[in-house]
């Protein structure tokens, strides 16, 4: 079955790189254009791979993960971080937040396509 | 599989755009004193999400601005530093280099990199112009985005005074330990032990040293025992935070593998991914550190934004400005051909064609609101006018050393797009004038009772079948007396009894300036007259209403489309002619002993006390009439730019919308015929040219009633 990815990013540009190399790669991508947007779209589906941005209007990544642990759908789901802050403090927060992991922007369709197949297959 | 990143340059691109001008827009309206979080969490953002784009999409240029941008705005934001004036300058300066720096990837227009580097000297500054602040403090923030950890920097520098070299260290000595290590051939050699960025360094050393002259290299090797007091963060799979904490060595030791491996890969797992099918795994993530957690989300209520702007999702489509004006030009069409269509089925008996006749007055209808939805196509909203003028205000006030507030009114208002970007100019004028001749000096406002706070004002309004665009400073107004003295010494006819009204639209002349001073911002002597030709050739109208002390009103009348035109339609000989009905007065049959012959130079009529020219439109256009004498035709009074006159035509066919159709793009340029247009009949018909019209006839009937 395809595998279903939720990208939650303000960035239009980003997001929809992040959606296309997805989508190249095989996978079913729903956009997000914020944190609040995504969360909406996440009660509405359980998707099999989060991956958000940390710095969004309304709601930022880390409270999204937050959010999206909350659920009870969203205890198994990995999530990942797109973050342009690679330092430990954002680690620790983001692991804090319930996250599985992180990818380091910028980063190329390729990475990403890795790092995805890394998790989820 | 290779993708192509190119395909998301022109998202990016508009992306950048759109956040710089949101940027610009929130540096303008941000409040010193206290600057609301949301705000500076918004700017920052932007800046952030271009940084992002930029490396991503390899536009590398974009990202050292952006980045020194975000080390600023994130210890603003953090209340480490205090928002000053002098940081929104430099961050509406940065904002100018970035758009210059996209344009120059966009449009390839050229980029000034002197300015690039200065801008970003000048940001690197700000950031370690910390005031009382520890150095330390501020460089650990500075380098958020960075591994945080001590590093050795070596900096080689040139050979230099021992005086300055000493300036240079007690700088550099801010940032962390600093040794001066060795002399290599006479050249002084440091070694700084710090959590700051190369880059940071290089900013400071900028300043005494020329930075093509040093040299600053960082050993890769981590300062043993440096990274023990950033410890106690890191966060891997056989541990948790409390772990961690307990042992620093053993996580700084994790960290720095960590670290390497991170920097190969760019990313990272907190667990291994089997747990993902391992029901128990995720909880334990859950509670790794709860009071961490607990103490996150309360620092992120703090900033989360709740701002409850709706979705960006955008809802529009970008479509090229010909297919919109291709699909304006075939409903012109079949407007013309439905009126025909009207115009034959006139004459068929209404017993006998009901249902057909039905289906035309439907079809009317349906042509009538489909114009009408495809002229709103091309509106845009004001605000696309408007949204250059905050920016434009606040740097010439300063420059002038006044104090104005902004406002703008009605910028949701729609206006043709082809007459929006035509407006912009003329509209730059007017505020620039206001500013620098309107609005007072904040001392002499003071002495005049007024607040030391001008205020210029920029409003837009429907009224009628037009729009009334609108520039109001509550400056010292037009000086009559100034006026018309200056008038006196160009040669300009004036009396002292003209009505305020007459002496106001004296500043339009060419060339007619009453600043005493020319500055470099206007008072050059082009500038009013430009203007009223600009709106002229619109089809719009220029008005000034001042007082003395109170200010000064410009206001522009302008038609809501160029496409459409509700016109007269008047008859002479065998042609009909359109006038735009917005010049219409009156019409009238004069009588004989009105209308008077002097001099041999032309003839005037008196209408209601009042001498007019009068211009009879067959002698313009060489037509035969129907008429010779005014008395037995009909005249029409039109008006414009303040200016009367009487137009003599045959009879009045009747007043209809007309699509207006460009002379000269299918001609050429006419005298006296602003553009033509297709009747019901299939007949063409030119609109006349009526200011044009007005005025040449007006140098005439001047000299003609003055000589009387």
């Amino acid at each position: 079955m395809t595998k279903t990815v939720l990208a939650v990013d303000d960035s239009a540009s980003l997001r929809q790189m992040v959606a296309f190399s997805l989508r190249a790669a095989g996978y079913l991508v729903t956009e997000a254009v914020d944190g609040q947007d995504g969360l909406e779209k996440a009660r509405t589906q359980i998707f099999d791979l989060v991956l958000t941005d940390q710095n969004m209007p309304r709601l930022d990544g880390l409270a999204l993960i937050r959010a999206l642990r909350a659920l009870s759908t969203y205890q198994k789901v990995p999530i990942l971080m797109l973050t342009t802050e690679s330092s430990d403090e954002m680690k620790l927060k983001g692991k804090a937040a319930g996250a599985n992991g992180w990818l380091v922007k910028p980063f190329d369709p390729q990475r990403l396509i890795e790092v995805v197949k890394k998790v989820i297959g | 599989m290779t993708i192509d990143m190119r395909q998301f340059f022109q998202v990016f691109f508009d992306e950048t755009e759109e956040l710089l001008a949101e940027m610009e827009k929130l540096l303008l309206s941000i409040n010193l004193a206290a600057p609301d979080e949301e705000e500076l969490n918004a700017i920052f953002r932007a800046a952030h999400s271009i940084k992002g784009g930029a490396g991503t999409f390899g536009i590398t240029d974009l990202t050292d601005i952006t980045h020194e941008l975000e080390t600023l705005l994130d210890l603003i934001r953090k209340g480490e530093m205090g928002l000053t004036a002098k940081h929104v300058d430099a961050f509406l300066e940065a904002k100018d280099i970035l758009k210059m720096q996209l344009d120059g990837h966009r449009l390839h227009t050229p980029v000034n990199q002197e300015t690039v580097t200065a801008c970003r000297c000048r940001l690197q500054a700000l950031a370690h112009f910390a005031g009382a602040q520890p150095s330390q403090r501020i460089a650990n923030q500075s380098t958020s985005s960075s591994p945080a950890g001590t590093r050795r920097l070596t900096i080689a520098l040139p050979s230099m005074p021992p005086s300055e070299l000493e300036s240079l260290s007690l700088e550099l000595a801010t940032l962390g330990m600093l040794t001066r290590s060795s002399q290599l051939d006479g050249k002084p050699v440091l070694t700084l032990d710090t959590t700051s960025t190369i880059d940071d360094v290089a900013a400071i050393c900028m300043f005494l040293v020329d930075p093509k002259e040093m040299l600053i290299t960082e050993d890769n090797q981590h300062i043993p025992g440096a990274a023990e007091t950033d410890a106690g963060f890191g966060f891997f799979e056989p541990m948790n935070v409390d772990q961690l904490a307990g042992s620093p060595l053993l996580a700084a030791h994790e960290l720095a593998t960590e670290k390497a491996r991170e920097q190969a890969q760019g990313y990272g797992f907190f667990a291994p991914f089997t747990t993902f099918v391992a029901p128990e795994a995720p909880a334990v993530i859950h509670h790794d550190a709860p009071e961490v957690a607990a103490d996150m989300r309360s620092a992120a209520n703090r900033r989360e934004p709740e701002r409850a702007t709706a979705s960006s999702e955008s809802t529009s489509i970008r479509v090229s400005i010909e297919k919109v004006d291709q699909l304006i030009n075939l409903v012109g069409e079949l407007v013309i051909t439905q009126a025909m269509l009207e115009q034959r089925t006139d004459k068929l008996d209404p017993m006998l064609h009901e249902r057909l006749l039905n289906s035309v007055t439907q079809l009317t209808r349906n042509t009538r609101d489909l114009q009408e939805a495809v002229m709103s196509i091309r509106m845009m909203p004001m605000d696309y006018v408007f949204s250059r003028f905050p920016r434009m205000v606040r740097d010439l006030a300063g420059k002038l050393g006044k104090k104005v507030e902004f406002v703008t009114i009605g910028a949701a208002t729609e206006l043709d797009k082809g007459l929006i970007e035509r407006i912009i100019d003329p509209l730059t004028h007017l505020v620039r004038n206001s500013i620098d001749h309107g609005i007072e000096l904040p001392a002499q406002r003071a002495a005049a009772g007024k607040n030391e706070t001008g205020r210029l004002s920029l409003s837009a309004s429907h009224q009628g079948g037009n729009i009334v665009i609108e520039v109001t400073d509550d400056g010292g107004g037009l000086s009559r007396e100034r006026i018309l003295g200056k008038a006196v010494e160009s040669g300009l006819p004036v009396s002292d009894a003209m009505p305020d009204a007459e002496v106001w639209q004296l500043i339009f002349a060419p060339g007619f300036t009453t600043a005493e001073e020319v500055t470099d911002i206007s008072g050059r002597g082009v500038g009013m007259d430009v203007v009223k030709r600009n709106i002229g050739s619109l089809g719009g109208s220029v008005d000034i209403r001042s007082a003395a002390g109170f200010g000064t009103t410009i206001s522009i009348s302008l038609p809501l489309t160029l496409a459409i035109l509700d016109g007269m339609s008047v008859r002479v000989g065998e042609e009909i002619y359109i006038l735009p009905l917005g010049y219409v007065i009156e019409s009238l049959q004069p009588e004989v002993i009105d209308v008077k012959g002097i001099s041999g130079q032309g003839r005037v009529i008196k209408v209601r006390g009042e001498y007019l020219p009068l211009i009879a439109l067959h002698e313009i256009f060489g037509i035969t009439p129907q008429h010779q004498n005014p008395s037995d035709g009909i005249v029409v009074i039109l008006e414009s730019d303040g200016r009367k006159a009487a137009l003599f035509v045959d009879d009045l066919v009747g007043q209809q919308q007309v699509v207006v159709k460009n002379l000269e793009s299918n001609y050429r340029k006419v005298a006296g015929i602003s553009g033509a247009t297709i009747l019901g009949d299939g007949g063409v018909s030119l609109i006349v040219d009526v200011s044009t019209l007005i005025r040449s006839s007006q140098r005439l009937a001047d000299e003609t009633l003055f000589s009387s």
